[in-house]
């Protein structure tokens, strides 16, 4: 599914991913944990194509295919989300409007018919009723004045109606009381299957309570610096990260 | 100094130059080195217009002569025709809003030649306790020459609203002069230009409060891109004793490209104590964070761009109480950001 050799990448003059060598196979849920400034939330730049960053050495792939070369729509109409960590207001264009315009987007990029409005809707009547989204909310301009967990919830909402292959969740857990917690991580949940990937990103151990990674990863320096299974994430809690920010310096 | 004493007399030295401080961004005297012949009379059928079918009555202009009316109501349709290439046209026509009556005034320029100039001179008068709407519509010729001024006068209690869309031309300029006389009367003067190409357009409003307890509010948006340029002149006068004025006026423009431009010169003269005045001007570019995202859900650059820039000058369409003109206003935005649905 999602594979990652040996990347290299910097933000002007500066190195943050310095050789990420990574597979997330199909049907498997992979944590990114790290301290800060380790470099998490740049793979979920680079991965989703944000500019600013320049990719120095390696590739990455999702199903064979090459990202790095591809345009950020591109990237999406192939199915990689990126969940943001700060979602974006966008004033003026109601949610529904701009997930109707996205969806329509990535199905003319494949090549497939556009949605028509009445399903559309009903998709979204159902999807939003699962997350306990106020439909009502979705007529009004995107994330504009929703608090930080009405904004992860419709993060998760785009998710379901977008349904892409791979999923990258970055800090999805940051601003999350512990009810809007469950209700994000039951979305996820929900979205876990046997031909979908996932890349949660997060500094703590909290939310992989909820949403449980069969691998994690440690992230030091912009290097994956140990790997293992869940009660990696319990010992990391635990001890904390000194000793792979030494062992990466 | 105007264009239609230029076109009256076929002396280009009376056009309105860079030297004129109201219309140095707008120099009409530097572009015209020769005035062309005035346009003949127009024989052929005129097409329909922008707000055919939402109007009760219409009023023609074609190469500046009134060829026509038909109809009568409360929602007027205005429509001045530009049919000849490279002709000169000048019209005028005057509005009375008898007191307590109400018109929505649905009035379109409307290029239907190439290279043309046009001058077009509007008396207004909202009577006392009557409401104006004006919905002004101009699709010009990229190479045409188009000046537009209305002076309108409102009685006490009157309202007067205003939304000027525009495209721009080679040179354009639509300029409204309120003569406001405070007494619970309102005007509301907003404006959208979306310019590409070399287009340009100018809004120029002057409104002057001379007496106490008047509103005004003013709402400008625009989108420059290209090598286009949008200018924006807003004059707001409190004359000695229009206490209890309430006047705000906003400018916010996107600038898309480097080489287009934008001019702005907003501007309260007050001379009267106890007031409420505002004005906000800011441009800007898009917010790049905006369109990642929306790229990130898989619009293309172009899309969220055009998107993004519909959502931003939504905000003056959804001012337009008549349902029937806003969509229409919604419909021209969407198709200048080649959005059409």
């Amino acid at each position: 599914m999602l594979k990652i050799e040996n990347l290299h990448a910097r933000v002007e003059d500066k190195p943050i991913l310095k050789g990420v060598t990574l597979e997330v196979p199909a049907g498997e849920v992979h944590a990114i944990m790290g301290p800060n400034g380790a470099g998490k939330s740049t793979l979920s730049y680079v991965l989703s194509g944000r500019g600013g960053y320049e990719v120095t050495e390696g590739t990455a792939s999702l199903n064979g295919e090459d990202l790095l070369s591809l345009e950020p729509n591109e990237r999406a109409a192939k199915g990689v989300f990126l969940s943001f960590q700060y979602p974006l207001e966008i004033p003026g264009v109601p949610a529904l409007t701009f997930i109707r315009t996205a969806v329509n987007a990535q199905r003319r990029a494949r090549g497939e018919d556009e949605i028509a409005a009445p399903a559309f809707l009903k998709l979204a009547k159902e999807k939003a009723a699962s997350l306990k989204i106020d439909f009502e909310m979705l007529k009004r301009g995107l994330n504009v004045g929703f608090s930080g967990g009405e904004k992860k919830r419709m993060e998760i909402f785009q998710m379901a109606m977008l349904s892409p292959k791979f999923l990258i969740l970055d800090e999805t857990d940051s601003g999350l009381d512990i009810d809007a917690l469950k209700i994000v991580s039951e979305g996820v949940n929900a979205l876990r299957s046997p031909e979908r990937g996932m890349l949660v990103i997060t500094h703590y151990q909290r939310l992989l309570d909820y949403i449980k990674p069969d691998r994690v990863h440690v992230l030091a320096a912009g290097r994956i610096v140990a790997s293992g299974g869940p009660e990696l994430a319990l010992q990391l809690e635990a001890e904390g990260y000194d000793k792979y920010v030494g062992a990466a310096a | 100094m105007s264009l239609s004493t230029a076109l009256k007399t076929g002396d280009v030295t009376a056009l309105p130059s860079r030297r004129d401080e109201d219309w140095r961004w707008t120099d009409l005297r530097g572009l015209i080195r020769v005035l062309p012949e005035p346009a003949p009379k127009f024989d052929g059928e005129v097409a329909a217009g922008p707000f055919a079918g939402l109007a009760d009555g219409e009023i023609l202009f074609v190469n500046g002569r009134h060829v026509a009316t038909s109809g009568q109501g409360d929602v007027l349709a205005l429509r001045f025709v530009a049919a000849t290439d490279k002709a000169s046209q000048a019209a005028s026509y005057a509005v009375v809003v008898e007191p307590g009556a109400s018109l929505t005034l649905l009035e379109s320029h409307e290029g239907r030649a190439a290279g043309y100039i046009s001058d077009v001179s509007l008396d207004i008068a909202v009577g006392e306790g009557a409401s104006l709407t004006r919905i002004v519509l101009v699709e010009d010729d990229a190479e045409a020459v188009d000046v537009v001024t209305a002076r309108v006068e409102l009685g006490a209690g009157a309202s007067f609203a205003q939304t000027v869309l525009t495209s721009g031309a080679r040179r354009q300029r639509i300029e409204t002069h309120v003569a406001h006389p405070g007494a619970h009367a309102q005007a509301r003067l907003d404006g959208i230009y979306l310019l590409n190409g070399q287009r340009h357009a100018d809004q120029t409003t002057v409104v002057t409060h001379d007496g106490v307890d008047g509103v005004t509010s003013q709402l400008t948006k625009g989108m420059v891109a290209d090598q286009a340029r949008g200018v924006f002149q807003g004059r707001i006068i409190v004359q000695p004793g229009a206490d209890q004025t309430d006047a705000r006026m906003g400018h916010h423009a996107l600038i898309l490209s480097d080489k287009a431009e934008i001019d702005a010169k907003p501007e309260l003269l007050i001379f009267a104590d106890d007031v409420a005045c505002a004005h906000g001007n800011t441009i800007g570019a898009l917010d790049e964070e905006a369109v990642f995202y929306a790229r990130q859900r898989g619009i293309p650059e172009l899309e969220a761009r055009a998107m993004l820039t519909q959502a931003f000058v939504g905000e003056v369409v959804e001012r337009i109480e008549h349902a029937g003109a806003r969509e229409i206003a919604a419909a021209w935005v969407a198709k200048q950001l080649g959005r059409e649905e």
